[in-house]
This record gives C-alpha cells, structure tokens and sequence, in this order.
C-alpha cells in the first residue's frame, strides 16, 4: 500500500512539474523573446510588417521591395531597366523613360535608393536612385510604386556618389566616380591629370511640382568621387563626398590609386554654392541630357532634351569646398543624427576615422590650411578630425546610427558588423555576417530619428547559405536584431539583384497613402476608351489603331479582321476595372515585344508588326477572374493585297 | 492490487490532463500574437442570419428605407455616363449579356437592394440568397466598381427613367 501512494505521489509531482515547465516556457517566449528568433520575424498569415525595405537591385537596375522583420519580396519596382513581365519600358506610354543623349537604354546599374526628407527624417513621398553607368538619377512616387521622373546626369561618368538628399529634399546630390574630360573630347588617356575632371552635380526638387531640375554643378579635381551624404541639424548647408584615387592614376588603379596615405573628404557647401549660382558665378557649358518624365494627366512618358548646363568652378568661389584629408581610400561617408560627426569608412583603413563639423568651421576661420588642389583649401587631418575608432574590423565601409548614441560599421574584409560609442569611439559589440558585406542599413539609420530596431546587413556573397543554384546563388540580406546590449542575427533573406544600399521606413508612412486603382475619370490618355461602347478599330494608312477595353471577363473588341501584312498595329487597351487589385494582360500570340499588364483604371499600348498571315489569338496573361480562360479574341491577318474589309466586334 | 494502482493513477491522469491541456492551449492562445508587433485586422465573416430588411434590401451602406423624389434628371444623365463607363460592358439595357438585362431593375429590386448590390457585391455575393442564385445562373461575379453613394444614386435615377421609357 505504501509503494501504491508513493507511485500516486511520484505521478503527482511528474504531472505538476511537467504542468510547471510547460507554463514557465510560455511566460519566457512572451517576455523578452531572447532565445526565440523565429517569433521576432514570423508574421502570422494575414498580418502585416512593421517596415519597407527598399534594397536596390544592383545590376538588374531595379528596386526589391521587402517586408521587415519578415524578409517577404513584394514587388519589385521598374526603373532603369525594361520589364517585359508589365511593359515597362515596352509600351508606347513609358519607353520614354529610358531615353539618354546616347538613344535609348534599356538598362543601369542602380545602387543606392534615398528616401525623401523633411526635416532630416523620411517622409514617405518618394524614393530616388541612382543609375550608374548612365548617369541618371530616377524618382518613385511610393504612392504608386512606379518610376515617374529620371533626369540624366551630363558631364558624369559612374554616378557612383549618387543621390542623396539634403535635409528637405532641397537637392538631390550626386558625383561622378569616374573623372572624364569636361566637356568630352577625344584625348589621350594618358593625359588624365591634364584633362580629366570630376563634377557634383545638384539637382533642385521643385517643391511646388516636385519635379528635378539640374540646377548646378560644381566642377572639382579630376578623383574618383565615391560616396556623399548631406549634413543635417547644424551642418543643413553641408554635403560631404568621399574621394579617391587623389594620385590622378588611369590605369591599375587597384595599386596606382592606393599610393596616398589619405584620399579626401570634400565638404561642400551647397547654401554657398546656390548663392554663387544665383549671383551668377556659373559658367554655361554645352552639355546633351535628357529629363524624362510620366505626364501627370496623360499617364505617358515625356522625354524633354536640354542642351546646356550651370557650372561653378572652385577658384571662382571662395568658400564653398573644402578637402578634409582622410585615410585611406575612403568609400562610404555617414553624418551621425545631430549633424556633428561625419564618419568615413576607408577600404584599406586601419581606424574609422571620424570629422567633428564644428572642428572644421573653426579650422575654416583659422585657415588652418595644409595647401589646396584646384583651387579647393586642403584643412589639416588633426584640425578636423574628433577621433578614430581603433580595431573596427578590416575594410570598414559604412556606418549608420541608432539614435541611442551608437554607430554600425560594416566590415568588408572581415565579414561583420561593428558597433561602437559615437564619442568614446570604443567597439563596445560585433556581429559576423555572411559573407561580406556592403552597406548596411538601419530604418531611418542615416536620418535625424532612426528607428534602430533592426540593421539590416547587404552581403556580396552568399556561398554556402542557401541550396546551390548552380555557378549563380541568389544574393542575400540579414537581419539583425539591435534593441538590446548585443546584436543578435534573427534572419537571412534572399534579395532580387545585388542589394547595395538599402533604406527602411515604418509602413504607416507608406501604406495610408498608397493607391488602389487610377479613377477612370481621371484617365486623360488620348488613346483611352472609357466606355466599351466607344470601343473601335481605325485605319490610319498602315496604322491600325486598336481601341480596346477589358473588364472580367472580356475584351471588347475580341474579334478582329482587316488586317494585313505590312500594317503596324497600336493595341491601347483600357482596363475598365475601378477595384483594387485587378489588372488585366494583354498579349498577341508572335509579338515581338512584352506583355501588357493595365492597372484597373489604366490605358497602355503594345505595338505588333504581323509577319504572316493567318489568325492570332489574343487573351488575359493575369488570372482576372473564374472565366479569365473566356477572355480572349482572335485576330485575322490577311495578305497586303487582300481586300478583306476591317471589321471588328464582341458577341457576335 | 496492481490493478489498484493503476486504477487510480488513471483517475489522477483523466483529472490532472484536463489541466495541462488547458495550459498547453491558453499559453498558445497569449502567445500567437505580440500585442506590440503591427497587425492588420483581418474581416472573416461567415454566412449568418439574416434580418428581413437584409432580405428585401441586401447587405450594404444603406441600412434604412429611403425616399425616393421625383425622377432628377440632372442625375440620370450623371447615372447614364457612368453607367457606359463602368457598368455597359457586362450589362445592356434590353438583354442578357455578361449580367442580366437592366432595364426592368427597379421593377425586380428595391432601391435600396439595387444601391447596395452595387456599393458592396462582394458581401452580398457571400450571404444573399438572391445574390448567390444569379451567381449560380451568369457565373460571373460583377466586380466592385468602387462608386460613392451619390454616383450609385445617380445611376439609380438612370434605372428609373429607362423603366419608364418601355
């Protein structure tokens, strides 16, 4: 009987320890989720992310739009680069957008996406980026998702330090990395120092309009400009570039350009500069480029040709540049929330260097000088410097901030991320990464108020990872936690193209203003039928134009003849759809060209040159609806001589 | 007596299980969502009753009866321009097409049926009857064309005016 009770008790215990432990895990994971990584990202079906990530897509020359904490892909934005999954670039309403002084170009490389600023904090209108081989720089409404300006950059070649925005989006800022004569002609390589120059370009965004206008440029010493940030708080009528190869080599850079135990920071002050400008202090130099622009009432691209552009030179205008010496090749340049310290990240540096604003105003009014280069004061390294962050992993790149007091740096060479103490300029943490990496970014890390939740780091390399994709793996982001004392990686994420630099903003910036479908009322393309009754097929000498509308389940009309070889043909298709979330596609079996994907409210054209005669299907590429296999029509070519009659009709 | 034992150990088991059970599902329940973490609300209504007012009238903004004046029209032309737009390509006025005919509405539906159905299908799609039976029957459901109030007003009048010309 005894050794019954004890069995009953041994039970009783068992059941209540068990009961114990099952409630204490609950309590830990609700609590402060240290250990569970897999809840600070996991967002229920359903749910929605905390933030935008907007990762640039490198070489694929778009924008990967991503949720955070979860790493989900949601769109990828068109900019430099033609899409044929919706027509971007294709249709006749935004192949306008790809225009240069070179004809069109259907491709760039895009690195770095800034957000617009008000008051030194994103403020959700618009994201800008880059094109680097083309100098452009492209402006996204995030009402939209959709590239609606790109302006050319001309005297540029490598829009490498490109674009940043002053604390009010006043300008948009960007330098060339590669220097080239100004204006072009045709030299020998070999006289670079003579006649290779590098230019900063300003492009004013009209507050009003919203539209970019290059306003000014600086011209400067023909360096490699890499990167630039502007200054905030007290240094709001500052931007600074980071330079390069200040040896002036043209070939094998990678030992001829880091000879020089410091490159340069160029400080520039652009107050300065726009009053040289508008004291008209610049000089007009020829110059082809092009702005390209969506019409707000038409919805169609518009490619306008400027032929000339402001140039400052240094020598005409005292205090505008200054040189602060910087080791050693420097690469990214960060201006820290209160607008105090700008932090440079040199490639081949031993230490994070670290520039104190109010050190170089002073070492400015002292003429503290250690000589000039074209007319630019050089300031002295230890009048500027505030000090040097010691042992911060090799090949540190660039910086962002928490806003509590703290700076990232990734670490290229070594692989991870380090953190020190804006200040005390100690490493009070670091984190490897996998594997080298490039930027970082934390939301709102490079404004006045970051959000400092996470930082998310932008690898280069992938490796071992993920499964193998053959020769090529997917490039990758990582996030990483920063609320508390140690960073703590929660997270790896496959990103579309190479993620250079990244920017996060919190989502109920974004998502209360982001648009449904285009009100149709308000379709003022030419080409647009907005009822299916003025729907029609017209013959313009060898022109047919096509006036077709869709709606669930059909397109009107879908049945086509009178066509014949030798006929251009415009489909402008309309989608009729006012609810969100409906597109229709548009494709014609042997088109020489991409689909059309109609945003509910919207008219795009596709061209099609008939090759043969015959009958061509036509249909609805995006699954629309339960009968979106009824929405489809036929086309009939007939040979050039035939006097088959145009005819066309639904329902017949 | 091992019998006993177990007898009695199955009793403690079916009476403490419950417990753990229980503590098993409240600790799932606190801790699937983090009350800090942004979420957005998720509607998952289901087919419930539905009041006689809801049978006459359907699901939507329009929640009382409404007076209807004299035919405006001001307002049937309005109605008639968006009608083109954005309801002509599924509807003609004298047959069936992609969505029955409409000329006869007013005469088979209540006004405040016809403002709803048009405000708001989708929901009237998944708890009318009448609404389901003329899914079963045109096999396409008509989409949301996001009209306001007064726009669905004007086509109303449009509605009335064509009923009366035939």
């Amino acid at each position: 009987m005894k050794n019954i009770s004890n069995k009953i008790i041994l039970i009783v215990i068992g059941l209540i320890i068990s009961m114990a432990a099952i409630y204490s895990g609950c309590n830990q994971s609700k609590g402060t989720l240290s250990g569970n990584e897999a809840e600070q990202v996991y967002v229920a079906p359903g749910n929605y992310d905390d933030f935008y990530l907007f990762a640039s897509g490198g070489f694929n020359g778009q924008i990967g739009v991503y949720g955070l904490p979860s790493g989900r892909h949601f769109k990828t934005i068109s900019v430099f680069a033609q899409n044929p999954e919706t027509g971007y670039g294709y249709s006749e309403e935004t192949k306008e957008m790809l225009n240069t002084s070179y004809g069109f170009i259907p491709w760039d490389d895009a690195h770095h996406p800034e957000l617009s600023m008000t008051d030194g904090i994103p403020d959700g209108r618009f994201i800008f980026i880059n094109g680097n081989n083309t100098p452009r720089v492209a402006k996204i409404d995030l009402k939209e998702f959709e590239t609606m300006e790109i302006i050319e950059i001309p005297n540029s070649a490598g829009n490498h330090a490109s674009p940043f925005v002053t604390e009010n989006t006043e300008y948009i800022i960007a330098a060339t990395r590669f220097s080239v004569p100004i204006p072009q002609s045709d030299v020998p390589i070999s006289s670079y120092k003579e006649n290779f120059k590098g230019t900063m370009s300003f492009i004013k965004l009209d507050p009003k309009t919203e539209k970019m206008n290059l306003e000014f440029q600086i011209i400067v010493p023909g360096f490699d400009y890499d990167l630039a940030h502007a200054g905030k708080g007290p240094s709001h009528d500052w931007a600074f570039f980071t330079s390069y190869n200040s040896e002036q080599a043209n070939s094998l850079l990678e030992i001829n350009a880091s000879k020089n135990d410091k490159d340069f920071i160029a400080a520039v002050n652009w107050k300065k500069a726009e009053q040289y400008f508008k004291e008209g202090k610049a000089k007009t130099y020829p110059a082809e480029y092009y702005r390209n622009y969506i019409d707000e009432k038409t919805h169609i691209a518009v490619s306008e040709k400027n032929n000339q552009v402001k140039v400052l030179d240094p020598k005409d205008c005292p205090g505008m540049i200054y040189y602060l010496p910087t080791p050693k090749s420097p690469h990214g340049v960060d201006v820290d929330p209160t607008g105090e310290y700008i932090v440079a990240g040199g490639k081949l540096a031993t230490v994070i260097p670290v520039h104190s604003f109010k050190k170089m105003l002073k070492a400015i009014e002292e003429k503290q000088f250690d000589g000039e280069v074209g007319g630019i004061p050089i300031l002295k390294y230890d009048a500027v410097v505030a000090g040097e962050v010691q042992n911060p992993g090799l090949g540190p790149l660039h910086t962002e901030f928490d806003g509590n007091g703290y700076a990232y740096t990734s670490a290229f060479i070594s692989s991870e991320i380090v953190k020190w103490k804006l200040g005390t300029w100690e490493v009070v943490d670091r984190i490897p990464v996998y594997y080298s990496i490039g930027h970082l970014c934390i939301p709102g890390g490079d404004s006045k108020k970051p959000y400092g939740k996470y930082v998310i780091a932008l690898n280069k390399i992938t490796k071992d990872r993920y499964l193998p994709t053959g020769p090529e793996i997917t490039q990758s982001a990582q996030l990483i936690d920063i609320s508390g004392e140690k960073m703590k990686m929660l997270l790896d994420f496959p990103t579309v193209g190479e993620p250079h630099y990244a920017q996060a903003i919190p989502t109920e910036l974004i998502m209360k203003n982001s648009k449904k479908f285009y009100p149709i009322e308000e379709n003022f393309n030419p080409n647009a039928v907005k009822s299916e009754k003025d729907s029609r097929v017209e013959r313009k000498g060898n022109e047919i134009h096509v006036y077709m509308t869709a709606m669930r389940s059909h397109f009107s009309p879908d049945n086509i003849e009178g066509i014949k070889l030798g006929d251009i043909v415009y489909f402008h298709v309309t989608n009729l759809e006012q609810d969100w979330d409906v597109p229709h596609g548009f494709t014609v079996k042997g088109n020489n060209n991409s689909e059309l994907l109609i945003m509910p409210g919207q008219t795009r054209t596709i061209t099609w040159i008939p090759k043969k005669t015959g009958i061509y299907p036509f249909y609805c590429t995006d699954f629309c609806s339960a009968l979106h296999q009824e929405m489809q029509g036929y086309i009939r070519v007939s040979p050039a001589n035939s006097n088959v009659e145009l005819a066309f009709s639904l329902g017949k | 007596m091992k019998n006993k034992t177990k007898l009695y150990s199955l009793k403690l088991f079916l009476i403490l299980m419950p417990i753990v059970l229980f503590t098993i599902v409240s600790c799932g329940n606190n801790d699937g969502q983090d009350p800090s973490k942004f979420s957005g609300t998720k509607k998952n209504d289901v087919a419930n009753d539905i009041s006689a007012f809801e049978l006459e009238n359907g699901f939507g903004p329009v929640k009382q009866k409404i007076e209807l004046g004299p035919i405006d029209p001001k307002l049937v032309k309005q109605g008639q321009t968006i009608f083109e737009t954005k309801c002509a390509a599924c509807h003609k006025l004298d047959e069936k097409y992609v969505g029955p005919a409409q000329r006869d509405v007013i005469k088979r539906r209540t006004p405040e049926y016809i403002l709803n159905f048009m405000l708001n299908p989708e929901e009237n799609y998944q708890k009318h009857p009448e609404a389901k039976k003329m899914l079963a029957q045109y096999l396409t459901q008509m989409p949301n064309q996001n009209i306001s109030i007064d726009e669905a007003k004007a086509v109303l009048d449009y509605f009335r005016k064509v009923a009366e010309e035939k």
